[in-house]
């Protein structure tokens, strides 16, 4: 499963995809940075409310699949660039963070 | 690869946002270099977590990381306040990072651990009113 095909089968909005073929493999959920740090595993999804230029760097040094953005939470312009730039898929979910997790534990 | 490699950065304390800037070009240093994954994955993320401490903690500082042929060491020095107590700082959950901080998703007192937890060595030399110094390795095998 790529993060383009989880995107379009959870009906995500996609934020930025700029490796959008990347693998995915398994799930991860929170907003504490350096917790996701310790306990996500490389190619996760990760799901969380955090929005802030720093979830940036974490995603990219965790080697995430790509960020899921749970419950309506958008995101600047100016990370979405610097997301481009780095490589990080950003996906949307207007979903709960569980319903959120739900849905990606039924696709993957 | 028989001599050692070393990567000077200059962490600069004024600016949270764009944190992080040190490890990513580790992370990219090493991949040139053909350094296994996950052993790219352990130093960068410890070395963000060095990093992040000094913005928070000591207006910034300065960071090496040196590349041998058996081991990567980071040495992360800085002139803020020091740690008056290290056991207890190295305890998961402690933290005195303020509120600003914790709202952006740091502050969850997990810097110092997972620094430990990625690395095979890790020492804290701490003065109070001085400065801190951490050192730490990671062998490669």
């Amino acid at each position: 499963m790529t993060v383009k095909e989880l995107s379009e089968k959870c009906n995500f909005k996609t934020a930025a995809m700029p490796d959008g073929d990347r693998e995915i493999d398994g799930c991860y959920i929170g907003d504490l940075l350096s917790w996701v740090m310790g306990r996500a595993e490389e190619n996760n999804v990760w799901i969380t409310i955090m929005s802030n230029q720093n979830i940036i760097a974490v995603a990219s040094l965790a080697d995430v699949a790509c960020i899921v953005l749970s419950e309506g939470v958008t995101v600047e312009d100016s990370i979405l660039r610097l997301a481009e730039e780095k490589g990080v898929n950003i996906l949307l979910s207007d979903k709960r963070t569980y319903e959120t997790a739900v849905a990606v534990y039924e696709t993957i | 690869m028989s001599e050692s490699l070393t990567f000077h950065f200059d962490v600069d304390g004024e600016d949270f946002t764009s944190a992080g800037q040190a490890s990513v070009q580790v992370k990219k240093n090493l991949r040139r270099l053909g350094i296994p994954p996950e052993i790219i994955r352990q130093v960068s993320i410890a070395m963000y977590e060095g990093e992040i401490n000094m913005v928070i903690h000591a207006g910034g500082g300065k960071a090496d990381v040196i590349v041998s042929e058996n081991k990567i060491e980071i040495i992360l020095e800085d002139h803020g306040p020091g740690i008056p107590d290290v056991e207890l700082a190295m305890q998961e959950g402690y933290s005195t990072a303020p509120d600003s901080v914790r709202s952006l998703g740091f502050g969850a007192g997990m810097g110092l651990p997972n620094m430990k937890r990625y690395m095979d060595e890790m020492t804290i030399d701490s003065v109070v009113g001085k400065g801190t110094t951490v050192k730490m390795a990671v062998y490669l095998s």
